[in-house]
């Protein structure tokens, strides 16, 4: 029950949204979002959209562990400077 | 191919890094889904041998108390219609289970649809809620949205961070850091992390076998320096705040209350009530009271696997007289339940 997929919006009225998941679409609540509109990604759990995410975040593509690595070492950095 | 030399990289990464630190280390994550990466994309035997990632109490349906299932099938026989998701359906419990009682079970796939079925019923309609700070907000979103008079929540959800500290503070399981689950964290964000982070090294992450590689990367570069803290790696899904509309839903609907989990004692403010403002509609009012003392089955050793004491391998019914078609304990019937994901993924230990 707890697998959360990305998914995209293609149809929306009110807090209710068709989602679609590499061709399966789904209706999805968006209640827990703010400002979605038609053409987000969102992280979709139990029927609800979590999160939303870029398109390049959705697909995880080489530029994005390139860029989450470069994030987790500058952070991992920032601690030890901060450490003293 | 690009994404396999990503994945070949940080495996040498991994195994430089743990050479550099020296010492055996265990690492212990507390999601479903996490186990799913792991062992779907073989993790483990990609990891140098003294590197241990540890399954943690991660499965929300493997945590739900035999008692709290109890009571919902209780209430379907008393002639309440139940509503729960497909997973917690399938769970035996000494008392048989909701797929098997006698009574209108419903198999829902969201708290939304839950609702509707009490929209459509003129009979009490019980929501048996189960679920971590990601699942919550989606009950809590229903709950405060004027639902019909006859619906009523059991709410099962329980909170990540309050079992992190105790699995630490009782230390029975070696932790040498927490890789801290991606769609929990998506909702309630870092802060509920820094008491954690504090004394380990903790690492929020997403769900690619990349994800998993870097946690386990930023882990042992922690450990090697002897450093606490905490990093968020699933930047793409995780903001520092959180879910702010969805923390807000819950914190209206839920207080936090010590209850016991499968497999633990009481924890402290480790489970979700709900708040006066929707009492209404609170399994309590209809007269439904989980008994926390109903046992789990004879031989099942889900208890320790939840807290990180023995793997699936370890249940000399795994595989035998437990498998997915005729499961003995939860963490064979969920998804996410660690017993499963090893039988239907395989993978080493
Ligand atoms: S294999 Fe079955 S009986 Fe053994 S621990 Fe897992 S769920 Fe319980």
């Amino acid at each position: 029950m707890c697998l959360a997929i990305p998914g995209r919006i293609v149809e929306l009225e009110g807090n209710r949204a068709i989602v679609d998941f590499g061709g399966v679409r789904q209706e999805v609540d968006v209640s827990l979002l703010e400002d979605v509109k038609e053409g987000d990604w969102v992280i979709v759990h139990t029927g609800f959209a979590i999160q939303k995410l870029s398109e390049e975040e959705a697909r995880a593509s080489l530029e994005v562990w390139e860029e989450v690595l470069k994030h987790v070492e500058e952070e991992l950095e920032h601690g030890e400077e901060g450490d003293g | 191919m690009a994404r396999r030399e990503m994945v070949k990289r940080l495996v040498r990464r991994v195994h430089r890094e743990a050479e550099r630190v020296g010492h055996e280390v265990s690492i212990m994550h507390v999601c479903g889904s996490h186990e799913r990466t792991i062992v779907e994309h073989g993790l483990r035997s990609l990891l140098p041998e003294g590197v241990r990632l540890v399954c943690g109490p991660g499965c929300p349906v493997c945590v739900t108390t035999a008692g709290e299932l109890s009571a919902a099938i209780e209430a379907a026989e008393d002639g309440m219609v139940v509503c729960a998701f497909g997973d917690v359906y399938r769970v035996p419990t000494p008392r048989g289970s909701l797929s098997s009682c006698e009574g209108d079970v419903r198999v829902v796939q969201s708290a939304r649809q839950a609702e509707r079925v009490a929209e459509s019923e003129d009979r009490d309609v019980l929501y048996l809620a189960v679920g971590f700070e990601t699942t919550a907000p989606t009950t809590a979103a229903v709950l405060l949205d004027d639902p019909p008079s006859n619906l009523y929540v059991l709410s099962a959800h329980r909170l990540i961070p309050p079992v992190m500290e105790w699995l630490l503070e009782r230390g029975e399981c070696r932790i040498d850091a927490f890789i801290c689950p991606g769609h929990v964290s998506t909702i309630i964000g870092e802060r509920p992390y820094e008491p954690i982070a504090e004394r380990t090294p903790c690492v929020i992450a997403g769900f690619e076998p990349e994800d998993v590689l870097i946690a386990v990367l930023a882990a042992l570069k922690m450990i090697r320096r002897g450093r606490t803290g905490l990093v968020n790696e699933y930047t793409r899904a995780v903001r520092p705040e959180g879910n702010r509309t969805a923390r807000e839903l819950m914190e209206r609907a839920f207080e936090p209350e010590d209850r016991p989990w499968r497999g633990f004692p009481t924890i402290p403010g480790s489970a979700l009530a709900l708040r006066e403002e929707v009492a209404d509609h609170d399994a309590r009012e209809a007269g439904i009271e989980p008994d926390f003392s109903v046992g789990a089955h004879e031989g099942c050793i889900c208890d320790r696997i939840l807290r990180g004491l023995a793997s699936p391998e370890d249940c000399p019914l795994f595989g035998r007289k437990c498998t997915p078609t005729n499961p003995v304990g939860p963490c064979m019937v969920s998804e996410e339940g660690p017993c499963f994901i090893r039988y239907r993924f395989g993978g080493g230990t």
